[in-house]
């Protein structure tokens, strides 16, 4: 079945971590035309912050680069958020969405859920990653609301 | 921000706003300082006062139970609600969460 979009809303930032409060809270945002429930605008926040995260961290590994965000909500109350870095790309996706998989030095205190975490709170998590492009992450979930 | 509220070789750190990868770090700092002067042998975190934790709170958890280990003593989470229980759920950390007090 094709997909109706209803809204559209991009928006780019610096790759700085500072950002990844505002990335979670423009998700927050865009999902209150849906009258969300508590429940589902936190799995949207979280998972968001996750996948900001590893884009500033893993993808950009702490240097210059922009995030982009691109939200969609679609017919049937489903919300598909994609967070796109033009990074350094995951050489193995299936490796690194095992849970406590991490490249992160030790004293950065990754703790390699990040994966887990987004597959627990979206409906579906799909990831394309190229080395030395990119990765795109690309969240659905359709909410229920009150 | 944190607030420490020390007993003695009991201490309750409550933590403030949210704990993501950007704020952990300030969280760790402020922690390990206090571990290292006080060396507890209970640190309680109080998250009642966070509005959100991402995979970020959970490597932070981690981090301090091995600083707090290291000085011969243990922690505990207190208040953890909704999605910050689950988060610490997923993690496996479930046996941390006190339900009651520990005063």
């Amino acid at each position: 079945m094709k997909k109706i979009l209803i809204n559209e809303c991009v928006l780019r930032f610096p790759a700085i971590s500072r950002n990844e409060s505002l990335s979670r809270s423009a998700a927050a945002a865009f999902v209150l035309q849906l009258d969300p429930t508590v429940e589902e605008t936190a799995a949207i926040k979280t998972a968001v912050s996750e996948a900001v995260t590893n884009a500033i961290v893993h993808g950009y590994r702490n240097t210059k680069g922009t995030v982009e965000m691109i939200m969609r909500l679609y017919e049937g109350n489903l919300v598909q958020i994609i967070i796109k870095d033009k990074g350094c790309g995951i050489p193995d996706v299936k490796a690194a969405m095992e849970p406590e998989f991490s490249t992160a030095p030790p004293e950065e205190e990754r703790s390699g859920l990040g994966f887990t975490v987004m597959e627990s709170f979206m409906d579906k998590v799909r990831v394309r990653s190229a080395e030395g492009k990119g990765t795109a992450v690309v969240l659905e979930k359709t909410l229920i609301g009150k | 921000m944190l607030k420490i509220y020390n007993d003695g070789k009991r201490i309750t750190a409550a933590l403030y706003g949210d704990i993501d990868h950007h704020a952990a770090r300030e969280f760790r700092t402020a922690l390990d300082d206090v571990i290292a002067r006080s060396r507890p042998e209970l640190l309680v975190l109080d998250m009642e006062n966070v509005g959100f934790m991402d995979s970020s709170g959970v490597g932070l958890i981690l981090g301090r139970m091995r600083a707090v280990n290291d000085v011969g003593g243990e922690i505990l989470i207190k208040n953890a609600r909704g999605e910050i229980a689950e988060m610490i759920r997923l993690s496996g950390l479930s046996s941390l969460i006190v339900t009651k007090t520990t005063n």
